[in-house]
């Protein structure tokens, strides 16, 4: 065989061997550069597509009653989502998918389609555990959990106002949700994952930061009374064809909202259908004209000038008293009465009399000393003040229908607060939705023995001859005021439509409850405060002290009543046995005497 | 041929029982050896890249034994029926190539299958043996250097197979045919003037089709050249690997423990890119490793060529193993992002099958010239 031309061989070899070497030390040159020199570097970008910081969701802190019971808690599910290119590529699973989800396919589609752009998308917020792990088990490409955590509200629709309730992220929306967010909510941690190409969590490295779980709130809210003062007012609100109504109890001793409870109502659990008018703690955000209501504090006004006092006689005349071109009525004609009578029988000329005997000062700072116009203090979101306008600009015809209780608004918790004043001997102290561990701060804003003064003049309101005859619980001595007021309209008051109102305390010997009862625009025919609010009040009383094992004040009225075979409870028998006369007897041994000492002066 | 040229090896009386056997059945001892640690090496890597399936590493030590079962029936073959034979094997392999581009099965959008009964046969991979012989077959017909009308001729002869298989498309198959037939042509003594001539024709062709190309081809070119101006497309597989490589750092993360591998982001892991993996656990030390089995039988395979007593042979021996080489060079510059991205497998650890064949063929070709020398009669 031909060898090659020996002078071209080892060259060509020589060039060959040398191209070899080249490219090897090429190639281990480019491995060191990768490898050492820019190791670092490569290795953090290799970290940044791997290694991501997840938020960890933070336990948010339970809400619950006084007592411990819960009225929010939170609970751990799962969010749907997914990458949508990669979901729309299987589209072979959708019917299945969207079936489990119980969404709509077709709807499905558009979902993603119109998202193709991102990697996120929820499916379904907060699903249960175990719907999760079924759309798991589906392996759906693309679809993944994400942790988070759901509000529950045990009481559903009876602490719906007050509790409020979170958005679809866990941060409060409305009630004391959002006044206490701050507390509530956690601090989310944060973790660091190990994520493939895919963006599922491979491994946990390390935890970053633990979650800080939100701290527990203890409502003033007793479970309870709630629970009793929802019942009591939804059916009053039923039977009565009422529009709405509002119940609000607070604890005498410490200023703690004991029940607030609103009518209509919703379910926190599940907020599809509602309607933003459901959603109003009117307890609290809604104002009225306090009516007869605020009589006790006219009242009031007028025992501290000295002018009058609790036997002063006051010459109702013929039931009509003109002020200026507005008539002043009374429902009857009651003649000369004392200060007592016309709160018991709520005469609007005496208020009225009394008003005008004072300076327009004194009765406006009386007014405002026991609250209105300013803020409970409760701080509940979304909570009015109510109006009570400056006294300077006010008239003979101002001064007179502020007597009784018009031209100025209030809430029902700004009644009930500025009826604690009469209940507490004249302090006055802010209301509370969270439970106090001590009394707050008081002040005396009114004489103690004006109060007390003021305090048995309503408790004959309970009594008989009084307005508010059904608002009486058996065994305890009660005070109160009825109030019935003609809604205003545009362009002045309606003929036919009223809020009937009662207001009280019990037991009178020492008052521990205080209690609002509003309900707007009964429509069954009744509508007097002492017929409508009246009975609810008692009610929902008699369960409250029983509850509360306040020791009745008032034995020897159960005595007799037992004596006389006279049914234990009231309640029980329901309004007819709360219209029966209660026995004449009993109330001598404790009511004021009716009878006046010694009449100083007839207005 | 005197004493001298007997191998060292050849000495009988002296070795042991396997040994003789080995040289009976023409095997070549230390490319067996390279081939050996080389193919187990790729296992170890496999099995990390192939997510530890037991399943993948049975099918390729399966294809391993086929390969080495083809390495040793070619190693039996004389060179001289080899050498008959070169010229039917490419007209055979012409003609495939054609039906392939008429009839072929389309595989990941190319058309490069043949379906012959109960399995597939990919007639480019026949012809990266085919086209070196027969170049080879027919420069060493005639006295060297060959006269430069010879040259084009074999030049045509490599080209023409080179551009039925870029047809198919299958960019990385035709330019290795390309250069196993500039590799005969450069070894066959053709005049540095004429080497010099074609860069330049080349050099100078390169500006005109520049111009003559619109821009979406252009930037097909760039892209092509400079992956990473396309972090979404192509560049995407170059940054993982580089990362992947550049993570790897001196002694590696280990074996099994390639964050990049395994959470799914070098893609072809175990296929054209396995070399990220073998980077990202073994490190700068795994590959050096590597490059140095790579390079003993590179070096082993040149000294065969180096000895080859004929013409054909040598030619056939030295394109086989530098074909072997660029090989090498292509795949692991691709993925260490020193060249474009180019479909080749690193040979014998890369998962697949019908390289590996065709790899392991020319091996024992090598192994069949350098061991049947003595026994040609001169």
């Amino acid at each position: 065989m031909t060898h090659n031309t020996p002078h071209t061989q080892p060259v060509r070899l020589l060039v060959v061997l040398g191209v070899l070497g080249a490219i090897t030390l090429l190639l281990v040159w480019r491995a060191l550069d990768l490898q050492i020199l820019s190791k670092d570097f490569l290795q953090d970008q290799g970290d940044a597509r791997h290694l991501r910081e997840v938020a960890t969701p933070a336990h948010r802190g339970m809400i619950t009653d006084r007592n411990g019971e819960p009225l929010a808690i939170s609970t751990p599910v799962d969010s749907v989502w997914a990458n949508p290119p990669e979901l729309l590529a299987a589209r072979a699973q959708w019917p299945r998918l969207a079936r489990l989800l119980n969404i709509d396919a077709k709807g499905l589609e558009r979902h993603l389609t119109s998202r193709v752009g991102r990697e996120f998308v929820y499916l379904k917020r907060n699903v249960s555990p175990d719907l999760a792990e079924q759309v798991m088990a589906l392996g759906v490409p693309g679809v993944s959990l994400q942790r988070g955590y759901r509000r529950y509200y045990p009481a559903g629709e009876v602490a719906a106002h007050v509790v409020g309730f979170t958005n679809v992220d866990d941060a409060g929306q409305e009630g004391l949700e959002l006044a206490y967010d701050e507390w509530l909510h956690g601090i989310p941690g944060s973790k660091r994952v190990i994520k493939d190409r895919l963006g599922r969590v491979v491994e946990n490295v390390e935890r970053v930061s633990e979650p800080l779980p939100g701290k527990d709130v203890a409502l003033s809210i007793d479970r309870r009374l709630q629970y009793l003062a929802y019942r009591e007012l939804k059916a009053a609100i039923q039977s009565s064809h009422a529009r709405s109504g509002s119940v609000v109890m607070l604890d005498v001793n410490t200023g703690e909202v004991l029940a607030l409870v609103n009518q209509p109502s919703f379910n926190p659990n599940n907020r599809a259908n509602l309607r933003g008018d459901d959603f109003r703690n009117r307890g609290v955000t809604d104002v009225f004209e306090p009516g007869s209501t605020i009589k006790p504090f006219t009242v009031a006004a007028a025992l501290e000038t000295g002018k009058f006092r609790p036997a002063t006689m006051i010459d109702t005349g013929s039931g009509l008293f003109k002020v200026g071109n507005h008539m002043v009525r009374d429902v009857h004609n009651y003649g000369v009465i004392d200060v007592s009578t016309v709160i018991q029988k709520s005469s609007n000329v005496g208020a009225t009399k009394m008003a005008l005997a004072m300076e327009p000062k004194q009765l406006w700072s009386m007014f405002s000393r026991v609250g209105f116009g300013a803020a409970s203090g409760g701080r509940f979101p979304g909570e009015m003040t109510g109006a009570l306008s400056g006294y300077k600009g006010w008239g003979e015809v101002e001064r007179a229908t502020l007597s009784y209780g018009y031209g100025l608004s209030v809430t029902p918790l700004q009644l009930a607060r500025a009826y604690m004043v009469l209940a507490d001997g004249g302090q006055s102290k802010p209301v509370s939705f969270a439970r106090l561990t001590e009394p707050p701060q008081s002040e005396q804003v009114m004489r103690p023995e004006i109060a007390g003064q003021v305090l048995k003049m309503m408790e004959a309101v309970v009594n008989a001859g009084g307005t508010g005859l059904s608002a009486g619980v058996p065994g305890y001595r009660v005070a109160g005021k009825t109030g019935t007021v003609h809604k205003s309209q545009a362009g002045g008051y309606a003929a036919n439509r009223y809020l009937a109102l009662f207001a009280g305390m019990a037991p009178v010997s020492k008052p521990r409850l205080v209690m609002v009862v509003m309900i707007n625009e009964p429509s069954s025919g009744e509508y007097y405060g002492g017929l409508v609010a009246a009975p609810v009040f008692g009610r929902i009383m008699a369960g409250a002290l029983r509850l509360l094992d306040v020791a009745p004040d008032d034995v020897q009225s159960l005595r007799t009543q037992l004596v006389q075979g006279d049914g234990v409870n009231k309640n029980a028998a329901g309004v007819a046995a709360q219209t029966m006369p209660v026995q004449p007897a009993v109330h001598q041994a404790h009511v004021s005497n009716p009878q006046p000492k010694h009449r100083e002066r007839v207005l | 041929m005197n004493q001298k040229a007997i191998p060292v090896y050849a000495r009988p009386k002296e070795q042991g029982f396997l040994f003789r056997l080995l040289q009976r059945i023409h095997v070549d001892i230390p490319l067996l050896c390279g081939l050996l640690l080389l193919s187990t090496a790729g296992l170890v890597v496999l099995y990390s890249a192939g997510g530890q399936s037991l399943d993948v590493l049975m099918r390729q030590v399966m294809r391993l034994a086929l390969a080495f079962a083809v390495m040793l029936v070619l190693a039996q073959v004389h060179p001289q029926h080899l050498q008959r034979w070169a010229p039917w094997l490419f007209g055979a392999g012409i003609l495939l190539l054609v039906a392939v581009l008429l009839v072929g099965d389309i595989g990941k959008g190319a058309r490069r299958w043949l379906e012959l009964g109960a399995f597939r046969f990919q007639p480019s991979e026949m012809m990266r043996i085919a086209v070196p012989m027969m170049v080879a077959w027919y420069l060493a017909n005639s006295p060297l250097p060959p006269h430069p009308l010879k040259l084009i001729i074999a030049g045509v002869l490599a080209i023409v197979p080179t551009l039925l298989i870029a047809k198919q498309p299958d960019l990385g198959t035709s330019l290795l045919i390309a250069c196993s037939g500039i590799f005969v042509i450069f070894l066959s003594g053709v005049r540095w003037r004429y080497i010099i001539l074609v860069g330049s024709l080349v050099a100078a062709f390169v500006p005109i089709a520049w111009s003559l190309m619109h821009d979406y081809q252009r930037q097909r070119v760039l892209t092509f050249l400079d992956p990473e101006s396309d972090p979404l497309g192509t560049g995407y597989h170059i940054i993982q690997s580089k990362i992947a490589i550049g993570s790897g750092g001196l002694y590696g993360k280990g074996w099994l423990n390639g964050t990049q591998s395994y959470l799914d982001f070098i893609p072809e892991r175990s296929t054209d890119f396995i070399f990220a993996v073998l980077s990202e656990e073994f490190g700068l030390i795994g590959i050096l490793a590597v490059l140095a089995i790579y390079l003993f039988i590179v070096m082993r395979g040149l000294y065969i060529a180096s000895q080859a007593h004929d013409t054909f042979t040598r030619l056939l021996a030295g394109s086989l193993i530098l074909t072997f080489s660029v090989y090498i060079f292509v795949n692991i510059g691709m993925v260490t992002a020193l060249l474009p991205v180019v479909g080749v497998p690193l040979p014998l650890i890369s998962y697949g099958g019908t390289s590996m064949v065709t790899v392991m063929a020319g091996f024992g070709i090598l192994m069949s010239i350098h061991t049947h020398r003595k026994l040609v009669p001169t």
